[in-house]
């Protein structure tokens, strides 16, 4: 009896292990290809411009941006069926002034057609802790501090004439995995079936995303420069993250 | 010497299969009295080509934005790598840091660094000091572009790592496998625990320990001497560094610092997170009538510990069984 409890407990993982696999084995078909996303950063609609356009914060400050940089990690796409892939060791940086990261490529993708996609805005709490890393997560990047382990996700520096720092700055850190101050956020879009992403060997789609920065200031608490110009991790670098979770990505088009 | 320190570890290493002593391969060994590390060297495989560059780099001033400061300015092995005389850290254009400079051994079972616990990771540890404007004053592009272009740097990488690519990542690899080689664990209160023959405490040493283990365990816990916890032991009423909280940003971390280990504390000189304290005197004194009513005061000392002169004595008779002569005057770890 007891004996075959045991036997049962071991068995049920098991059992549990192989159905998984088999999904993964649906999933990863033997075909794989390519697809690339792109992120056209703006403000509230305008393309965004480093250093000379000023825009309005929902406040109707005005500001500038210097620099405007993020992590997209951890991406996972699904279909219809509701079989997931996770595309492995994927980490980019985009940065608004280097044009090239602003266009992703993945590779080794299952082909196939996705309905959804979902990414970490950020990087995962375990790289935060992390030996040394190299390609997007290598410190050089200056996105990594130094003095209290983990990543800055989201990196915006500018100007505003309301800010009360010194020269005007705006400084937004935004990083920190450790609750309550934990700035992980995840974003998910559903894709339309009628045109889901369709990953095919003769196929190489686009999905192009628009990235609002204006949207770290606006959407659960709209942020005013006189009261909030600066922050590294902390309280409120978890109210911007609110903020630009759920507004920062739309899913435009996906050119297939 | 050398030989005799390898053929210690060697005895005390777990895994003897993949070491011949012949060799003089570098290792990392577990000390029988010690704990499993928290660092294995899982994803940073430990080679003698590794290490040697690691060392190398730990030496080399040339890193720095004044080419005056390497690790070992700060991290001297004679001091076993902490600053000796110093407070606080001394960098670049003769700034002074604001923290005492923690000394560099049996890092490998530390969870994490720094004196408020802010770094988490052994291969991340040094990035502080190297972009920071007030100790090495450069930034890791900098450093990229120097070793790639200075012989014999683009060879050393081949032989560690098998490419003669240089990037952060590897330079902070090799880095960990001369930092987290550094092992401390023959000292004589080492070998009395081992039970190493004709080894024993003299009377006074004996006294100290017992005394010690009913006084000082609590927080600084064997075998390591601390249990790495953030505490505060009443320096201050009102600490001018915000010590953990700056990390938790918790007001009941405020003017708390990791417990500090109390191995070759008789070199480690001056004490504390600011090293206000130049002589063990000094900080058995602290405790004795010191301690002040912080905020955030441990409670175990809020009585401070009442501590006599012979007390005191046979006490710092126990400490300096805790200096490990091996290590600092290892010869492998020295500058070549
Ligand atoms: C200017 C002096 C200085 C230099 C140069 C320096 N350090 Fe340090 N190091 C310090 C100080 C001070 C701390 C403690 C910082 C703190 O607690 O805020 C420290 C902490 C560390 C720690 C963590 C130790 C612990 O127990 O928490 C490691 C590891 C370390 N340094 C390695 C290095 C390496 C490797 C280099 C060379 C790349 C280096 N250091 C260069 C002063 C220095
Ligand atoms: C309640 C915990 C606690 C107890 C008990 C305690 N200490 Fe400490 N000790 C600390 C902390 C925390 C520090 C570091 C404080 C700082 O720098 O702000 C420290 C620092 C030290 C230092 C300085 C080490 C260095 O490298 O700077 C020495 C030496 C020391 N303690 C010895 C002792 C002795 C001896 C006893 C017993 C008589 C003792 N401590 C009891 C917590 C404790």
């Amino acid at each position: 009896m007891k004996l075959s409890q045991y036997f049962l407990a071991l068995l049920c993982p098991i059992i549990l292990l192989s159905s998984c696999k088999k999904n993964t084995d649906e999933v990863a078909a033997d075909t794989q290809s390519t697809f690339s996303i792109e992120f056209e950063n703006q403000v509230n609609g305008s393309p965004l411009v480093l250093n000379t356009k000023t825009y309005k914060n929902a406040k109707g400050e005005d500001f500038k941006i210097n620099v405007f940089k993020y992590y997209v990690s951890n991406i996972k796409l699904s279909k219809a069926d509701g079989t997931t892939y996770l595309i492995p060791e994927s980490y980019f940086l985009i940065d608004a002034s280097k044009a090239e990261s602003t266009n992703i490529t993945l590779k080794d993708v299952p082909t196939g057609d996705y309905t959804k996609i979902e990414y970490t805005i950020g990087v995962d709490y375990a790289r935060n802790f992390a030996g040394a890393q190299t390609g997007a997560l290598d410190p050089i990047n200056g996105m990594f501090w130094t003095w209290n382990s983990g990543y800055i996700f989201v990196k915006l520096e500018g100007t505003s004439p309301q800010s009360t720092a010194t020269g005007n700055t705006l400084t937004f850190h935004i990083g920190g995995v450790i609750d309550p101050n934990n700035t992980i956020r995840t974003f998910t879009t559903e894709i339309n079936a009628a045109n889901p992403l369709r990953v095919r060997t003769d196929g190489k789609p686009n999905m192009h995303f628009k990235v609002n920065a204006a949207a770290l200031f606006t959407g659960k608490t709209d942020v005013s420069f006189a009261t909030l110009n600066m922050t590294m991790g902390g309280a409120n670098s978890v109210i911007v993250a609110n903020n630009y979770a759920n507004g920062l990505f739309r899913l435009d088009h996906i050119h297939n | 010497m050398l030989f005799l320190s390898i053929a210690l570890m060697y005895a005390c290493s777990k895994n003897e299969d993949e070491v011949t002593p012949e060799e003089k391969k570098i290792t990392f060994s577990v000390p029988a009295n010690f704990p499993a590390p928290v660092y294995s060297f899982e994803d940073n495989k430990l080679s003698n080509a590794g290490f040697a560059l690691g060392k190398k780099l730990f030496y080399e001033a040339r890193l720095s934005a004044d080419k005056s400061v390497s690790c070992g300015s700060c991290h001297q092995q004679f001091a076993a790598f902490t600053q000796l005389d110093h407070k606080v850290s001394h960098g670049v254009n003769n700034c002074q840091g604001k923290r005492n400079t923690p000394p560099l051994f049996n890092l490998a079972w530390q969870k994490a660094f720094f004196w408020d616990g802010g770094v988490k990771n052994i291969e991340t540890s040094p990035l502080n000091a190297i972009t920071d404007a007030c100790e090495m004053g450069t930034d890791i592009q900098t450093i990229v572009a120097f070793l790639k272009n200075t012989p014999p740097y683009p060879d050393l990488f081949k032989q560690a790592f098998g490419s003669t690519e240089i990037n952060s990542q590897l330079i902070l690899k090799s880095i960990a496998q001369f930092t987290a080689v550094l092992v401390s664990d023959n000292s004589k209160y080492d070998k009395v625990m081992r039970k190493e023959s004709g080894i024993s405490f003299t009377s006074a040493e004996l006294a100290g320990y017992n005394l010690f283990k009913e006084k000082c365990t609590s927080c600084h816990t064997e075998p390591f001497f601390t249990d790495f916890s953030y505490r505060s032991n009443g320096l201050d009423l009102v600490s001018a560094d915000e010590g953990r909280s700056h990390i938790t940003g918790v007001a009941s971390d405020l003017g708390k610092f990791r417990v500090p280990t109390l191995r070759n504390i008789e070199y480690t000189s001056p004490y504390m997170h600011d090293g206000r304290f130049y002589s063990l005197d000094e900080v058995l004194e602290h405790y004795n009538l010191g301690v002040k009513a912080s905020v955030n005061l441990d409670v175990q000392l809020k009585n401070g510990i009442p501590l006599n002169t012979t007390e005191k004595e046979q006490i710092k008779a126990f400490l300096k069984t805790l200096t490990d002569n091996e290590f600092i005057k290892n010869t492998l770890y020295s500058e070549s």
